[in-house]
């Protein structure tokens, strides 16, 4: 069915598409409109789930990890602050085994509170043990949904996965897209059938305490499951492309890498944005591709190798930063390729809060890196000025009181 | 689609069974000790064993559980049974 | 009028497990079991039950069991809750099992009520029992919302000086079906009240009283006579909350009636080692006159008058 629908409103009629049977509610902003758009197909009875509007993100996942747990599809949504406050049940979630889905809305952490787009909450969690796939489209978003229930429920995976939109360029714009059936989708989503479950007719333990003459095991069978994912995301994607006859990449989709010596690597809507700089670059006789990532968990290090080695330059975006080092995504792909190509690499900062990152921006920002003129690490829409330096004023004004 | 025969190794998935802490008999310092004679069949023992040691039926003391934390012995209305100091080896 | 020969003799608590000597959610566990049965769904809260039910790869409790983090009680319970809806809509599960959640007074007092609280709100259909020692016991003894004035923890190591919270109140505040309170030391009165719950749709609250041999500072074998004299001083009352009314039940009610005269709190104070610090210095009458006050007063918030005779 062909809709014209906001990011959100499509997250919301996937999970629907994917037969989802329990989804724990939160609101905030800019994912709201999932979890309301999920209500209103319950309430008009256009979708049959069961949805507890809990008093807190923490609850969300906790709620949404006890549900999975009976042994049916659960789904959630949350953003920023929200993913925050249930860090500790994000751990939980993958520790305990549990193929649950989660769409995030990429926001800022504040203060100063900003509703805006970057990447650092997801970003943050990247040691969580969940899968992480960034999409760059509506149409993607909505095939990615349906996809993840796939790779997750798999027996050799079992890990949940957090499926990232950024906010407001995909949240709350509207375009169109194919929301398939429930009907086509259940061909291609078979019924989740749980390896271990709460059920009184065969009473087990969950979550026990595990000393650490055993722990370790199941720390690295979650590693295990990790690396089991990249076959099964790849097979996911082609069996759907088969179905529904689309495919938007695997862990990762190239753009004109064909003899590109500069190479852009990002995430999200900047990479889609990346690839209208890619022409317009290539139209002026520069050979640029693009590397975008989809899956940031499991990491694609032997497609990164086999593509970037031999290329002049890499471009990487990072629209987050890990304090005190460089973005998180440049410093995955310089480790990707420790050892096995030296390529010379440029990080730039672009996007935090919000900040619109537009395609003539991002062809500047690659030609400016190609003529050695920046910084390998750089903040490039970033402009700190003296309008900015609040801090002598207010010292002073502050010293004013103490002498009062 | 083939489904692996592994699964991945493990994750913290206990199963239920008796003595999950091994012989917890062990533990004990002093033993109760049961007179039948005494005994009125009243089951508070049986309710108020924490362990769950003593049988509804013969209000039998299960020593190979039985902690010794002396609660039967305290609530027996009759002084059926009786704390006494374990000889261990 | 049940006794305890119509008490199931099935045991779904395991012996041989890895919880203290004289244990009261041992024991509690084993009582609640019994009221409810094989078709149930155990959600354990952090706490010294996550810890007495063994570890890997071997657990004392037989029945499925979820061990959820501090703060979820209920939102891990409605998680449950909706999962088993969903089965049992579509035919996978014949009788939806009882979702009974398990948690101290940590997760249910201080870290736990934000989701209790929501999931009471919800009208969720479990029975949350809290049993509580008043105190964090699993990390060794600390200090919680539970903890009664002047009582000895290794947060206040001087005797706390705040009194401590009445959640079963606060639970009645939400409206929900069923508040009760309960004791070891009355096992028939207990064990009515699960089963009462669990004929019950929506949140059911019940909170036990659990003391802690080596937390309170009592031989292990003091553990029942212990909680007598919670009640018998009125330091605990039993007492059931249904429709809008408050009845109170077993010796809190024959207390409250005059058939049995109220035991002086000294009496109870004296049983445990955690007063003894407070009890012996300058502060230790007001301590006491204070903990007298606290038990009138919940009286007269719960029975709306205090009999002279009390």
């Amino acid at each position: 069915m062909k809709v014209l629908e906001s990011g959100n409103h499509m997250v919301a009629l996937a999970a629907n598409a994917a037969a989802v049977e329990v989804v724990p509610a939160y609101p905030i902003t800019p994912q709201t409109q999932i979890i309301e758009k999920v209500a209103d197909l319950i309430a008009d009875g256009e979708m049959d789930a069961e949805y507890i509007p809990v008093e807190s993100e923490h609850s969300a996942c906790a709620a949404l990890v006890s549900a999975s747990l009976t042994g049916i599809r659960a789904f959630s949504a949350t953003s920023a602050h929200g993913l925050a406050y249930m860090h500790e049940m994000l751990h939980y979630a993958a520790g305990i085994r549990v193929p649950v889905v989660m769409a995030n809305v990429n926001r800022a952490l504040g203060p100063g509170w900003n509703i805006w787009c970057d990447h650092q909450d997801s970003i943050s969690q990247r040691d969580t043990g969940w899968l992480q796939v960034y999409v760059a489209s509506h149409q993607e978003a909505v095939d990615t949904v349906i996809q993840a229930f796939r790779i997750t429920e798999d027996h050799s995976v079992l890990l949940p996965l957090m499926l990232n939109l950024d906010a407001f360029v995909l949240s709350h714009t509207y375009m169109d897209a194919d929301i398939p059936a429930r009907e086509e989708v259940a061909g291609f989503l078979p019924r989740y059938r749980p390896l271990w479950k709460l059920d009184p007719r065969k009473p087990v333990t969950h979550g026990s305490v595990v000393y650490p003459v055993d722990f370790s095991e199941t720390r690295e069978s979650m590693a295990i499951g990790q690396e089991n994912a990249r076959e099964v995301i790849r097979r996911a994607v082609s069996e759907f492309e088969e179905v529904f006859g689309r495919n938007h990449g695997d862990l990762i989709e190239t753009y004109r890498l064909d003899g590109a010596k500069v190479v852009v690597v990002a995430m999200g809507s900047m990479a889609a944005e990346s690839r209208v700089a890619v022409d317009a670059l290539r139209d002026r006789g520069e050979d640029v591709g693009l590397l975008r990532v989809r899956f940031f968990r499991p990491f694609p290090t032997g497609e990164l190798r086999e593509l970037l080695a031999g290329r002049d330059r890499i471009v990487v975006l990072d629209r987050d930063f890990s304090y005190g080092n460089e973005g998180a995504l440049y410093t995955e792909v310089k480790s990707a390729l420790y050892r096995y190509a030296d390529v010379p690499a440029n990080n730039i900062i672009l996007g935090i809060g919000g900040r619109d990152v537009t395609h003539t921006g991002i062809e500047e920002l690659v030609l400016h890196s190609a003529d050695g003129g920046l910084p390998e690490v750089t903040w490039g829409d970033s402009r700190i000025s003296d309008g900015h330096l609040v801090t002598r004023d207010l010292l002073r004004e502050f010293d004013e009181l103490m002498d009062e | 689609m083939e489904e692996k025969e592994e699964v991945g190794y493990m994750t913290s998935v206990s199963r239920p069974v008796k003595g999950c802490a091994g012989d917890t008999g062990e533990w004990r310092v002093f033993k109760p000790v049961k007179d039948d004679e005494k005994c009125n069949k009243c089951l508070l023992c049986w309710v108020y064993c924490p362990e769950a040691t003593i049988s509804k039926d013969e209000l039998q003391i299960d020593y190979q559980y039985c902690k010794g934390c002396g609660i039967c012995a305290v609530e027996c209305p009759t002084g059926a049974i009786v704390m006494v100091k374990e000889d261990k080896q | 009028m049940v006794s305890l020969k119509d008490l199931p003799e099935e045991e779904l608590f395991l012996a041989g497990s890895t919880a203290c000597q004289g244990c009261p959610s041992s024991l509690a566990l084993r009582i609640a079991f019994k009221a409810l049965g094989k078709n149930t769904v155990l959600v354990v809260v952090a706490s010294c039950t996550s810890v007495l039910q063994g570890s890997y790869p071997l657990s004392a409790i037989d029945l499925p069991l979820m061990n959820v983090a501090f703060a979820t009680g209920g939102a891990s319970a409605s998680g449950v809750v909706a999962g088993l809806r969903a089965l049992h809509k579509r035919g996978d599960l014949d009788e939806e099992p009882t979702v009974l959640v398990w948690a101290g007074d940590g997760g249910t007092y201080d870290i736990g009520i934000q989701s209790l609280s929501g999931a009471a709100e919800r009208e969720t259909n479990f029975i949350y029992v809290c049993y509580n020692n008043e105190m964090y016991s699993n990390t060794g003894t600390q200090r919680s919302g539970a903890t009664p004035l002047g009582a000895w923890t290794t947060t206040t190591p001087g005797g706390k000086a705040q009194q401590r919270k009445d959640i079963a109140q606060i639970m009645i505040a939400h409206r929900i079906p069923y508040v009760a309170t309960a004791s070891l030391a009355y096992p028939l009165d207990f064990y009515q009240k699960m089963e009462k719950a669990k004929a019950m749709e929506g949140t059911k609250y019940i909170e036990l009283m659990a003391p802690c041999p080596p937390g309170w500072k009592f031989p292990s074998s003091q553990t029942i006579e212990v909680s007598r004299l919670a009640v018998q001083s009125g330091m605990w009352l039993l007492y059931e909350h249904e429709n809008g009314e408050t009845r109170f039940t077993a010796a809190t009610k024959r207390i409250i009636e005059g058939k049995v005269k109220k035991k002086p709190v000294k009496d109870y104070l004296e049983m445990q080692g955690r007063f003894k610090q407070v009890l012996s210095s300058p502060e230790g009458q007001a301590a006491e006159d204070a903990l007298e006050q606290e038990v009138t007063e919940s009286i007269r918030r719960l029975h709306g008058w205090v009999p002279e005779y009390i």
